[in-house]
């Protein structure tokens, strides 16, 4: 509980992911929301570990990809990796 | 699938954060960082124009220096050209610059959003996307402005890709949620609500949190999306695990978006057309089922995923309420969960459950659980889990399983974590009384609740056993009898003593009969009790005595005894002392008829709202009505004990006095009402007690609803320390805590003032009788004229009032008028009290002066009220620009080459008040060694109007600068042994002071420049 929200958050190693939503948000809806976004990322990074993070901090539009406006925007793991290979060729 | 390599692409970015990886110390890496940040200024400084590729590699070290916490103040132009960049990543590092460092430069935002236009039209989805993202990460309302009016047009597009569609869907509702008013329903609207029909999921997941979100304030607009949303919802509950493909998570068709459409049914009433409905109803069967089958996978991912969609599914049925089977069904299956072995879902299920207990066709089916519960309250190892247990035990209590939650909850008690002790003995309290049968239960129970748990038994609690026992008089006797065993035991609370005295001195006659408990043996019970008492009790037991004295006439003499006793009439607290000397005289002056007149019984208290309820609803806040609103449940079973029926039989004369025991939600007897009869004079007395003096005070509800300055509150302890913040200041924030910000913009000139207050309110709810007042306390009035414009009373979530005061000072002023801002937050009354940012200085106008002039006036304002000095420690370390800085934002004027140490600083000002000008001079002399600063002022009145000696107002002046420091960090913390070291009464000049200052002696010497 934080103010008026929730914080719902997992460990992946030494680093926690968080998610700040409503009260009444669906927990456990989003407690896999984290667990989709980490192995998108396990999957874009091969084997994603905190240096990856550090070193290609730009990349954050990775996030943009699957949570947009404190909403989830896109589920599906093929998409977002399809979506980011094609960035990635772009120059 | 890509590796992508560390920095690609960028060897001077990888190199870099390398380096600040590597630094072993925090002073290497902020040397590293400025030697960057050199580089990067002298690179975009320089005469070469810089490539795309470099211009992104410094704006990314920018980015990234930024994001390890330190300030970035160029660079924001380089970003805005990489916009305008043709190539993907050039154009994506720019964006990130901009959406993470916005800068509010009026020229920038309009390079941006030119920028940005050029990007919603450039038809290239990948670019689109990008504008489109940076708008939904910002959501200004300068973004708002330029383009809420061309989002819908691209999201409903026949041509636009869906991936421009999801990130249009969702950058409209970021606007949304930020201005609503910048997007106007149109008919764009009923073409979102057919994207549930979309071919690709993801749109129909971003389309779905788009509709829920404006539904909720245009129902009828988007009604339409329930029929689309159930048949999309059936679609994906009755496919098969492998169906949807890409959109399948460990087995589990798009569990996201089937949370997110059976939450946009929650906005809903269930669907009329009865096609609908039965498909609906199928769907929720459907989730049901499966909830059933075995696992088709053991990660826990799978069953997470799956148990997501049940809960919200639940919650649904929960929410239509009118489906028992489902409703029993939704229960059986919480039940199981009940006992599962993921500490998660036993957490989720006794919450659901919770709502569940309030529905009239489940609560008979929660209330099967109830072993299952209690077992959880006792061996859960989470606190957490325990009060939702404790919860849940409290939503399905009735009059059947009463006794047994109860006695449950007691014994719970005596192990409960004590940060949940209070609420526990609340919601005992309250269910003892809601479902008492025999009131000998209930007695027995709450005094069970004082013996397990003195401590957390507040006034409420034990203010409504004894309202109730005086209201019912078959419970009378046997309270007696209870309390004056609990009382036999060597150690008893404190407050089991208050209800002890005064169930005793009302009803100790019922008991009388027993020789075990002759009046002797009650009087030396409660006495032997009296010494370990605090005043409050102690005032308490001395009424008790009086009530004896006219219960018991053959204790009269002892008692008199005890109240002659030195130790009471000579008694230090005002309170005792008076009322042993005034019971005394009673009962020597009054005839036996008066004194039965006087020490009647109580008669019955009127019946109200419990106020312990009230104080379960204030400590669970806002939001927590839903476990406790018990309207919902078992009509019939509602108000059967609720209503305790005054008894006629003890009627007697109506006085002040029957509020006593007033609790919160009763108006305070204001001013009592002439008593008639012989108890004129005594009524007083009673009105007095201090059992009744904290229930007295102007309960937050009646006082808000009639706003009057003596129904103000005390500022609140930070005031001071807010207030000092805005000595120097004209603008800032003037007070923040959860649920609201006042902001202050003022300007002053010359004797008035404008003050605009901006009223944020932080929550997601509305605030309503939103009002604040400006009050003015003492003389104030006749020295300041503040005209305040009324504000709407209602303040939504998120938004902000501004209000606006019109000030003016009249003569010189010492206390700062007060602000009293009071609203209801979810039914809950707030008010808060602060002290409004006008102190005398803010009339302070600056005046140039010579040194000759300066040197006259200061000569000639010798007498001892015209000057005040001070000496102080600095709290921080001395820098000449800060104080400068800050003598300036007092008031006054700087005078260069006017002292001669240059480490000096001299001020001169005029104080402008409508009555009278008041000439100020000032000194400050800064010792570096021993931190201390010096400051002397004078005061002149250099013109006087309407004859106003001069003199007091200096004097006052004076008094204003101890009392509102000007350097308020410097001398906070200035201990007062020291405060007046120097004040006007020694004579200062020529001579050496030794002084203690913080504990170190240090040695100051005036030097006369005279």
């Amino acid at each position: 509980m934080f103010r008026n929200f929730k914080i719902i958050y997992r460990r992946y190693a030494g680093l926690y992911f968080c998610i700040c939503v409503d009260v009444n948000d669906n927990n456990l809806a989003y407690l896999e929301a984290i667990h989709n976004f980490v192995e998108v990322l396990n999957e874009y990074f091969h084997n994603v570990c905190e240096l990856d993070l550090v070193f290609n901090f730009y990349k954050v539009t990775v996030v943009d990809e699957m949570f947009l406006a404190g909403e989830i925007r896109e589920t599906s793991q093929t998409k977002v990796l399809k979506q980011l290979l094609m960035l990635q060729s772009l120059e | 699938m890509p590796a992508v390599s560390k920095g690609d692409g960028m060897r001077g970015l990888a190199v870099f954060i390398s380096d600040i990886r590597n630094c072993k110390s925090k002073e290497a890496e902020i040397k590293r960082i400025n030697k960057e940040l050199a580089n990067i200024r002298s690179k975009f400084k320089g005469d070469k124009a810089l490539d795309g590729y470099s211009k992104k590699k410094y704006v990314c070290k920018l980015l990234f220096i930024f994001l390890l916490g330190h300030d970035i103040d160029f660079g924001h132009m380089e970003a805005v050209n990489l916009l305008s960049s043709n190539k993907y990543t050039e154009k994506q590092i720019g964006y990130l610059f901009i959406s993470v460092l916005v800068n509010s430069n009026s020229e920038l935002i309009r390079l941006i959003n030119n920028a940005i236009k050029n990007d919603l039209a450039s038809r290239n989805p990948t670019f689109m996307c990008l504008a489109l993202h940076c708008i939904a990460n910002v959501g200004s309302r300068e973004m708002g402005e330029a383009f809420a009016a061309d989002i819908p047009r691209i999201l409903v597009a026949g041509d636009s890709m869906d991936s421009v569609k999801q990130s249009a869907a969702l950058c409209l509702l970021r606007l949304y949620k930020a201005s609503p008013d910048l997007v106007p329903m149109g008919e764009w609207t009923a073409r979102v609500v057919h994207l549930l029909n979309d071919q690709h999921m993801g749109v129909v997941t971003a389309a779905v949190s788009l509709i829920t979100c404006l539904c909720k304030k245009n129902p009828d607009d988007f009604k339409t999306c329930v029929s689309l949303a159930v048949s999309r919802l059936s679609r994906i509950v009755s496919s098969a695990s492998t169906d949807l493909q890409d959109y399948t998570y460990y087995f589990v068709p798009a569990p996201w978006l089937s949370v997110k459409l059976l939450r946009l049914l929650q906005c809903y009433p269930p669907p009329e057309d009865a096609a609908v409905k039965g498909r609906l109803v199928e769907c929720l069967e459907t989730v049901l089922n499966k909830a059933q089958e075995p696992p088709k996978s053991k990660k826990v991912q799978h069953s997470n995923a799956k148990n997501a969609i049940l809960f919200e599914t639940i919650s649904l049925i929960i929410h239509y309420d009118s489906e028992p089977n489902l409703l029993v069904r939704a229960c059986n299956q919480l039940g199981q969960f009940l006992q599962h072995r993921e500490t998660n879902l036993r957490y989720l299920a006794l919450e659901s459950m919770c709502t569940l207990a309030s529905s009239e066709f489940s609560h008979e089916a929660v209330k099967t659980h109830i072993d299952t519960v209690i077992n959880a309250l006792k061996t859960e190892r989470d606190v957490s889990v325990r009060q939702r247990a404790a919860d849940l035990l409290y939503a399905m209590c009735d009059r059947s399983n009463a006794k047994q939650i109860v006695s449950e909850m007691l014994r719970y008690l005596e192990t409960a974590d004590y940060a949940i002790r209070e609420e526990i003995v609340l919601k005992v309290a309250i269910l003892a009384e809601k479902y008492a049968v025999d009131y000998s239960w209930y007695v027995d129970t709450i005094l069970n609740l004082i013996r397990i748990a003195g401590d957390y038994v507040s006034e409420e609690v034990w203010y409504r056993v004894l309202q109730i026992v005086t209201n019912r008089d078959d419970v009378q006797g046997y309270a007696a009898k209870t309390v004056f065993e609990a009382l036999q035991a060597p150690a008893c609370h404190e407050n089991m003593v208050k209800v002890g005295g005064y169930i005793l001195g009302e009803f100790g006659n019922l008991i009388a009969g027993d020789p075990r408990s002759s009046p002797p043996v009650q009087f030396s019970l409660l006495h032997s009790k009296f010494h370990l008492c605090s005043v409050a009790t102690r005032a308490l037991l001395l009424s008790t005595y009086i009530k004896f004295i006219n219960l018991f006439p053959e204790t009269k003499a002892t008692i008199q005894g005890v109240l002659r006793a030195g130790s009471q009439l000579r008694n230090a607290d005002v309170e005792l002392q008076q009322r042993a000397v005034e019971y005394l005289t009673l009962s020597s002056v009054a005839s036996t008829d008066v004194l039965a007149t006087v020490l009647e019984e109580m008669p019955p208290f009127p019946e109200r709202e419990s106020s312990i309820l009230a104080k379960l609803k204030r400590k669970k806040g806002p939001g927590a009505g839903s476990a406790l609103d018990d309207s919902r449940r078992d009509p019939s079973s509602h108000d059967i004990n609720g209503g305790v029926e005054p008894t006629p039989s003890t009627v007697s004369t109506p006085s002040p006095s029957a509020d006593l025991l007033g609790l919160r939600a009763a108006p305070p007897p204001a001013a009592p009402p002439a008593p008639s009869g012989a108890g004129n004079l005594l009524v007083d007395v009673f009105s007095d007690s201090p059992a009744a003096q904290p229930g007295l005070g102007p309960s937050p509800e009646e006082a808000f609803l009639s706003p009057g300055p003596e129904d103000i509150g005390p500022p609140i302890p930070e005031a001071d320390e807010l207030l000092n913040k805005f000595v120097c200041r004209n603008n800032g924030v003037l007070f923040e805590n959860q649920l609201l910000q006042i902001g202050v913009k003022s300007e002053f000139r010359q004797n008035l003032g404008r003050m605009y207050l901006f009223y944020g309110n932080k929550t997601s709810v509305q605030f309503q009788n939103f009002s604040p007042t400006v009050v003015h306390p003492g003389d104030l009035q006749t020295q300041l004229a503040v005209q305040t414009k009324r504000v709407a009373s209602q303040v939504d979530g998120g938004a902000q009032v501004q209000q606006v005061l019109n000030i003016e000072c009249l003569r010189d002023f010492l206390t700062p008028p007060l602000l009293s801002v009071r609203f209801r937050y979810g039914g809950a009354p707030q008010s808060l009290t602060l002290k409004l940012p006008v102190t005398i200085n803010k009339f302070f106008q600056p005046t140039e002066m010579a040194a000759q002039d300066f040197f006259q006036r200061w000569k000639q304002l010798s007498l001892p009220q015209q000057e005040a000095q001070k000496i102080f420690k600095a709290n921080h370390p001395m820098d000449a620009e800060v104080t400068k800085a800050k003598l300036l934002g007092f008031g006054s004027a700087l005078l260069d080459n006017v002292d001669p140490n240059p480490e000096n600083f001299v001020g001169a000002g005029i104080i402008q008040t409508k009555a009278l000008q008041v000439g100020c001079l000032l000194r400050l002399e800064p010792n570096a060694q021993a931190q201390v600063q010096w400051s002397e002022e004078r005061g002149e009145g250099m013109q006087s109007v309407g004859g106003q000696a001069p003199q007091p107002v200096c004097g006052t002046l004076s008094r204003q600068q101890q009392q509102q420091p000007p350097w308020p960090q410097l001398q906070r913390h200035q201990p007062p042994s020291c405060a007046w070291l120097l004040s006007p009464q020694h004579q200062v000049a020529g001579s050496g002071y030794l002084g203690p200052v913080d504990g170190l002696f240090c040695f100051l010497l005036w030097l006369p420049w005279l």
